[in-house]
């Protein structure tokens, strides 16, 4: 399951962006969201999700439970 | 051994030649009768600092208690990402009214930043800083930060340049300061025992990885004072912030205090806390209070003659512009920026600072003559005065009109700078006319006397009843020569039986951290 940014949460401060390993967030209208098909939930890359590790406001970046979960690289 | 222990032996040996060291050594304080010479690092003044010292800070209004009445500086917020969590900020808060490190209505690109650079500093001629002090944290967003700042020194070279940052990732950075020429950096620094910087941070982003408690606090502060020693090394002027957080840091930090000191630190900054609940912090919901403007002072006062003091701090947004007690970023929005253009005038810059300078000396003199006029007295009485300013060194605001008044202590010795009291409306609104006069009453209830241009009847007559002297007989003259003026004659009325000295209550700092007006 990859993550995703609830927008409502999201204070727009950037951090999450250049830490993303898959290059997979980007803004739109002042806040950040992620690209489903690129997040790999940072597996291969760091130990712990880089967006929820540096986000500022809690339970914002979240598990996207509506998508499957991501199977690593073919 | 710990690492704060660790460190501190290393400190102790890299110290022992350290070229910082002339600077963190010289101490002292207030414009003294004996010589002149020594006065308070806030107050410091060309004759008391070596030379090159003294051209750094001239005209930095954070750096220079005597600056702050003539320079502007004004703050790009190009940094909004942060590496760490304070539990007395709150990302998602912003208000017109609020002005707090933190908080910021419109973030900029590092283009546009330099736009507005040029804007402002054309119409603010006084302009002669500018940081970068987040709304996160400066060094958070490396590319943004120095890629501003780079742009600036192509554009205006006249502009010194310096940055606010927690510390956590200086050391990295240390040699990109230097670089760019950015000869001041301030470091927040709010304890050096991780145990209670576990009750300041919930937790810190280090190396692709969160750390929380006092694993976090102790990672913290190994990098800040790791950073600041390597500055210091440099020789890049560093000024250290601390919130203080009455019962969680207040006694502790005498201890930073010294650390900060043995490093090289050039000046020390400690601010109140200000935890309103309507901010959303940590701290603002669990009922932390912050500290009363005696309780402060008591703690700026035991850390004199360590380091010196910064007591001219307004706690300013990451987009503040203009003189320190006078915020105009309001006048300078993006929009506005984006459709003027202009171009960098030097020379009329240049003419401008010629006459400031010329203000200064002036002051400086007034100063000195007045002292002279009670040098020989003799008094135990030490009191304070608020001074309503719009700056230059003039009382020159109406009472009716300051947004905040200037505190000097007054006493045989001479006259200081001690603090500001805030008393524009605080992110709420709406105030009557009463409750304005009230609130401006508990902010200067510590005060004997406030020093106006000029004072409604209504208001005169409330002040006398709370037992504050309004003045208004030196109006649009200087402050500190007026000051010495009026204490003067307070002495010979005392002496002379015509009143009675007696001692005043507490004041109160800003609304939120209201707790007892005395």
């Amino acid at each position: 399951m990859p993550f995703k940014i609830i927008s409502s949460q999201c204070t727009g401060c950037s951090a999450c962006e250049p830490l993303c390993p898959n290059v997979a967030i980007s803004e739109k209208a002042g806040t950040f969201f992620i690209e489903a098909k690129k997040c790999t939930e940072c597996l291969g890359y760091f130990d712990e999700p880089q967006c929820v590790a540096v986000c500022p406001v809690e339970n914002t970046c979240v598990v996207d439970t509506t998508l499957p979960r991501y199977q690593g690289p073919a | 051994m710990n690492a704060v222990a660790e460190r501190e032996e290393n400190v102790e040996a890299a110290e022992a030649g350290g070229k910082m060291r002339a600077i963190a050594d010289y101490e002292g304080c207030r414009s003294s009768l004996s010589n002149g010479k020594r006065s308070c690092g806030s107050q410091a003044s060309e004759s008391d600092l070596p030379s090159e010292i003294w051209d750094k800070i001239k005209n930095h209004p954070c750096y220079s208690e005597e600056a702050h009445h003539h320079y502007a500086r004004m703050h790009v917020a190009v940094a909004p990402a942060c590496n760490i969590q304070c539990n007395y900020c709150n990302r998602k808060y912003d208000c017109a009214n609020e002005s707090r490190p933190g908080v910021v209505s419109e973030k900029l690109t590092p283009e546009q930043a330099a736009r507005k650079l040029i804007a402002v500093a054309t119409s603010i001629p006084q302009l002669s800083v500018l940081g970068i002090a987040g709304p996160g944290d400066a060094l958070a967003n490396p590319k943004k930060t120095f890629k501003t700042f780079e742009l600036v020194a192509a554009a205006a070279p006249d502009i010194k340049l310096c940055l606010s940052t927690n510390g956590l990732d200086l050391p990295d950075h240390v040699d990109t300061i230097s670089r760019c020429k950015i000869d001041h950096v301030t470091i927040t620094i709010n304890m050096i025992d991780p145990e209670i910087g576990a009750r300041i941070y919930p937790w810190i982003f280090f190396n692709h990885k969160r750390y929380t408690g006092i694993e976090a606090a102790k990672i913290l502060t190994h990098r800040q004072l790791q950073g600041l020693e390597m500055l210091t090394d440099r020789g890049i002027l560093c000024k250290i912030n601390s919130v203080m957080i009455p019962g969680i840091n207040d006694q502790h930090l005498v201890d930073v205090n010294r650390a900060v000191k043995s490093r090289g630190a050039f000046l020390h900054n400690i601010m109140p806390l200000i935890s309103a609940p309507e901010h959303g912090t940590a701290f603002g919901l669990n009922g932390q209070r912050g500290p009363t403007a005696q309780e402060l002072k008591a703690l700026q006062d035991a850390c004199e003659g360590q380091i010196k003091m910064m007591r001219h701090c307004r706690q300013c947004r990451a987009d503040a512009i203009g003189l320190l007690g006078d915020d105009r970023s309001a006048e300078f929005t993006t929009e506005k920026i984006i459709a003027t253009d202009v171009e960098y005038d030097l020379k009329t810059r240049k003419a401008y600072h010629a006459k400031v300078e010329d203000e200064r000396e002036a002051k400086i003199a007034a100063r000195q003559e007045e002292l002279a006029t009670i040098a020989g007295e003799m008094s135990e009485i030490k009191l304070l005065a608020a001074v309503a300013t719009k700056g230059s060194g003039l009382i020159n605001e109406h009472f009716g009109h300051a947004r905040e008044f200037q505190v000097y202590e007054l006493s045989t010795s001479g006259v200081k700078f001690v603090g500001h009291r805030r008393v524009d409306l605080y992110c709420r609104g709406g105030y009557a006319e009463d409750d304005r006069l009230a609130r401006i009453i508990r902010a200067i209830n510590d005060c004997h006397a406030v020093f106006v241009a000029k004072i409604g009847g209504c208001p005169r007559k409330n002040l006398i009843n709370a037992g504050i002297e309004p003045v208004d007989q030196y109006a649009h003259e200087f402050i500190e020569k007026s000051a010495i003026a009026w204490f003067r004659s307070y002495l010979d009325k005392v002496k002379s039986g015509e009143i009675q000295h007696v001692q005043r209550g507490d004041g109160a700092i800003r609304e939120g951290s209201l707790i007892s007006a005395a």
